[in-house]
């Protein structure tokens, strides 16, 4: 077995790699160790806490339940994609001014979540916000400062958007 | 102290933290991403049994596995290895990998170090063991049994400590009142699962023997001697170095199973070496597992619900090891009597050795339970005298103006005012209105209840509980620092630097918060760092509620040590008088002459580079150190009749809690919850209301959900995420929260520590929210977690009691 490494390509955060992986490597793994992205965090390792959530062509995915050989030819985002030239992106500038995280350690899963949840429903309600977090523990905060941050993201990031269209200009 | 409440300008302000950005960007280096050359990753083998001997261990196919370079039995870490530091007077010893025999499933056997952690895994599963299953013992009562299998065979007994407590005249108390309450209540076993399990590098140096030890340790100064005798390296060669901490809520203090492993895998192979609990691990062996507590409760009162004893038995399940021996026992002492004028109080206490996970602290310690069984235990004479809750508990407050107040058993809570803050709980809940719902609502077949606690959080620990338990002549430690250096350097930039870890809270903004306060600067300019216990000034760590005290405390006092150099240099630049300036706006001026002024930078410049321009009898530098002891703390009398003064900064608050059961489906569902908590001047508004709400969190979890379980044989039925149930998102409601702030006389800006007291008052409030939901039925609630399973059960169990009464 561990003479089988495997070839996989794919795009992290808008960067294209070229790695070879043993079969059995979680795409955590991967990204932790192989690409040092240490911003996920691992939980649990089997898929219930959600410290490791990431984004696979969008799509919300637990890395710890991923093998690296399936993210082959597809694009990942985590949380180190998601400020901007060194701004944070208005998710993250949310979580700081409510305060929605403690320790942090739950925070990149939670982040990226969230970050989906805002790219299907702009506008979710509070209860709506519960229910896309219900996969991400959190042991800190009690979770209310998180769903205030994301309702305050999602605000900002209406009215970024009306600005943007009324003005003409493309987001 | 310094400074009145409106001439502040940054305490109690609410400041974005400044540990939030890396956090956010993921650019913090936590335990386990943190890397260093050559290093090697361990893994652990854990007992499939609760209970055995090893009769041999085959190593030899583990070992030839390419990449291997360790493979560890307990009796060869024992070579290099002592046991782990304990702090019980009893001859209970525990060590990092298991010696001989094992005493709970997922204790620790076999430890490889390998190239990768996945190596390593593959070498454990080459290991043979030959096993010899002996009987396991599973719970406190079996465990107490004549006969029953001994978890430590030298100790004789699993009843390691039995001892009653007796303070004022409790049996006279007790014949004089009209009532006595009993209740017999379980409080379950539960653990504060942080969501970053344990984890530590060590490095160990063969040529110098000494060694650097990465960790999330929350104890790096008490680590280091601590840790010496078990590590076999001398203190002062020992190098802790902080870390960010994922969380820990009392399950990181020492840390000193996955020190032990990895150091000792170090020792061996003289390579830095890497050992990180995965959650299996943490869940099964990460000797922090909370109080599971039988007790026998009664409340001696009169007529008029004047309460006056209390009288408590417990029997308490410490699992397979005694590391802190009955510290959670002792903790409740510090407010056993709650914001009670009871006058008299006793505590049985025995502690029972079973074939579990040990019993260390959680989020509470101890005082969790107390307050639990203390409120339970005023429902029940509110609910037989007749009285309403809340009037009861009036009736029984200790009053504003009898502070500073001794309790029976010695300790003095420093100030309060619990009627005050009853009152903004009542104002913010609407009680009346809330009865009007209930009523209704059982007309409706629905069941509404309303929960209320009042009860105690205190903080700012002291040491003296860690043994005051042991008869005298025996002592133990008497002290609790706290440490932090100001740096102004040359150019006028301030830091500080602390000596203990982020562990999850707000440390740097605290601090960052009071320097900003004592320097009129802004605090977005301090920076603030962290050094290894090499480097260290002494600091206790985090624990008992007591950083946000102790560091405002330590930083007041090197502020104050700082200003003092500062206002000298500029006396001597502005050839002024030192009680002639003010220090405003990080410029030292003549008061009254804000053109004759000069800035940190001049003062820092001077102080640093031209020495020759100093006063003479000043050396170069500009610091401040500054070691904070612990504010107030007495001796345990020799008889034990008085525990001294141990846990004296002491917070309150009053919960009120809605909520509707579905009596079908035993779901629980909040309507409105109220937290009102007074914990002294406030620092920071918003981070404390996130403790709070993130404390709560945690007692919904203990009241509804938590709890740690072992089958007959021993097996821990809860070792993943998708057994032990924290409370998600969908779980915890929103909680309005509102301070009351009494200052403490005796802290630095009258500051209390306000990290347990949710996590303290919630179980009570839920309990009773449930109880009252449920009074139709006649149940009354003895234990938690209050399950669905549970409610439908006793609902059925009251309606077939009623049917066969009725007919």
């Amino acid at each position: 077995m561990e003479d089988d490494f495997i070839p996989v390509r794919l795009s992290v955060n808008g960067v294209p790699h070229r790695l070879f992986v043993e079969p059995r490597r979680t795409l955590l793994d991967m990204l932790r160790e192989d690409l040092e992205l240490t911003g996920t965090n691992a939980g649990c390792e089997h898929g219930s806490c959600g410290a490791c959530t990431v984004l696979l062509d969008g799509q919300s995915v637990r890395a710890c339940l991923l093998l690296a050989v399936q993210a082959n030819g597809h694009e990942v985002t985590t949380v180190e994609g998601l400020a901007q030239h060194g701004r944070m992106h208005p998710l993250q500038e949310a979580f700081w001014e409510k305060q929605a995280l403690q320790c942090g350690f739950c925070t990149p899963g939670m982040l990226m979540t969230a970050y989906e949840l805002l790219q299907q429903n702009p506008d979710p309600t509070e209860e709506e916000i519960r229910s896309a977090l219900s996969g991400n523990l959190c042991r800190c905060t009690g979770y209310q400062h998180i769903v205030e941050a994301i309702r305050l993201a999602a605000q900002r990031l209406r009215e970024g958007a009306e600005a943007a269209t009324s003005s003409g200009t493309t987001a | 102290m310094t400074t009145t409440v409106s001439e502040r300008a940054w305490i109690g302000k609410d400041l974005k933290r400044r540990e939030d950005p890396a956090l956010l960007m993921g650019t913090v280096t936590y335990i386990n991403d943190f890397k260093i050359a050559g290093m090697l990753h361990a893994a652990v083998l854990r007992s499939p049994y609760a209970h055995a001997r090893i009769r041999a261990i085959d190593t030899s196919a583990a070992r030839a596995l390419p990449g291997v370079q360790a493979v560890l039995t307990g009796k060869e870490a024992a070579e290099v290895i002592g046991p782990v530091p304990a702090f019980c007077a009893e001859p209970v010893v525990e060590h990092a990998i298991a010696v001989e025999k094992v005493r709970y499933a997922g204790e620790a056997v076999v430890a490889v170090a390998a190239e990768s952690r996945a190596l390593a895994e593959d070498a454990l599963d080459l290991v043979e063991i030959d096993w010899e299953p002996l009987p396991a013992v599973t719970d406190a009562l079996s465990a107490m049994q004549p006969g029953a299998p001994l978890v430590h065979e030298n100790l004789g007994t699993n009843v390691v400590y039995d001892h009653v407590f007796t303070f004022g005249d409790v049996d006279g108390d007790f014949a004089r009142a009209d009532h006595v309450i009993r209740r017999r209540l379980r409080w379950p076993r539960a653990t504060a699962a942080p969501l970053e399990p344990n984890g530590a590098v060590c490095a160990y140096d063969p040529a110098r023997d000494t060694m650097e030890i990465w960790s999330n340790t929350n104890m790096l100064n008490s680590a280091s001697w601590v840790m010496s005798s078990m590590l076999k390296i001398p203190p002062h060669k020992l190098n802790f170095y902080p870390m960010y901490t994922g969380g820990s809520f009392g399950s990181k203090h020492f840390l000193a199973k996955v020190i032990g492993i990895a150091g000792a895998l170090s020792k061996v192979t003289g390579r830095p070496v890497k050992f990180m609990e995965d959650r299996l691990d943490n869940l099964m062996a990460n000797d922090s597992q909370g109080p599971e507590r039988l007790y026998e409760a009664e409340l001696a009162v009169t007529k008029d619900g004047q309460f006056l004893s209390l009288r408590l038995r417990t029997i308490d399940d410490y699992g397979a090891y005694f590391i802190f021996a009955i510290t959670g026992n002792t903790n409740m002492m510090a407010q056993i009597t709650g914001p009670y004028t009871i006058r008299s109080v006793e505590t049985g206490i025995k502690a029972v050795l079973t074939n579990k996970n040990q019993q260390t602290v959680f989020r509470g310690a101890g005082s969790d339970v107390g307050n639990w069984v203390l409120e339970r235990l005023v429902d029940a004479a509110a609910e037989q005298l007749g009285i309403d809750r809340v009037e009861i508990r009036r009736r029984n407050f200790i009053q504003p103006d009898q502070f500073p107040y001794k309790i029976p058993t010695g300790n003095v809570y420093d100030s309060g005012n619990y009627p005050g803050v009853l009152d903004l709980a009542l104002g913010h809940f609407d009680l009346d209105a809330w009865r009007q719902q209930q009523a209704q609502a059982r007309q409706e077949g629905r069941y509404l209840g309303i929960g209320l606690a009042t009860a105690q959080q205190r903080s700012t620990y002291s040491s003296t509980e860690f043994w005051f338990h042991n008869p005298a002549p025996a002592t133990g430690l008497n002290s609790t620092p706290e440490s932090v250096r100001i740096s102004v350097g040359p150019t006028g930039g301030v830091t500080v630097t602390m000596f203990s870890p982020f562990w999850g809270n707000s440390p740097e903004t605290v601090v960052a918060q009071v320097v900003a306060e004592e320097l009129g600067i802004d605090p977005r300019d301090v920076n603030v760092t962290y050094d290894s216990t090499a480097h260290a000034l002494p600091s206790a760590g985090p624990g008992g509620s007591r950083m946000t005290v102790m560091l405002a405390g330590a930083v007041h006092g090197a502020a104050a040590r700082l200003k003092e150099k500062i206002f000298k240099i500029a006396a001597h630049m502005l050839e002024a008088s030192v009680s002639d300036l003010e220090l405003v706006g990080g410029q030292v001026r003549v008061k009254g002459v804000p053109s004759s002024s000069v800035s940190l930078a001049d003062i820092g410049m001077r102080a640093y580079w031209f020495k020759l321009d100093l006063p003479p009898e000043l050396e170069s530098g500009l610091e401040g150190t500054f070691t904070y002891d612990h504010p107030y703390t007495t001796k345990p009398h020799d008889d034990r009749k008085d525990l001294g003064v141990f846990y004296p900064i002491m917070g309150h608050a009053a919960h009120l809690v809605a909520v509707e059961v579905d009596i079908e489906t035993g779901a629980v569902r909040f309507k409105k919850y109220v937290a009102v908590h007074d914990v002294g001047t406030v620092l920071n508004p918003r981070s404390l209301q996130g403790q709070i709400r993130g404390g709560i969190a945690q007692g919904i979890g203990l009241a509804l959900l938590e709890e740690v379980r072992y089958g007959p044989d021993g097996q821990n039925l809860t070792s993943t995420f998708v057994d032990y149930l924290l409370p998600s998102a969908s779980d915890v409601p929103a909680i309005e929260v509102y301070h009351h702030e009494t200052p403490s006389p005796f802290t630095a800006y009258g500051v209390k520590g306000g990290g347990e007291g949710g996590r303290m008052v919630a179980p009570p409030a839920v309990t009773s929210a449930i109880e009252d939901a449920l009074r139709p039925f006649g149940i009354s609630i003895d234990e938690m977690p209050i399950t669905p399973e549970k409610i439908v059960r006793w609902v059925k169990e009251a309606q077939s009691r009623h049917q066969r009464q009725t007919n």
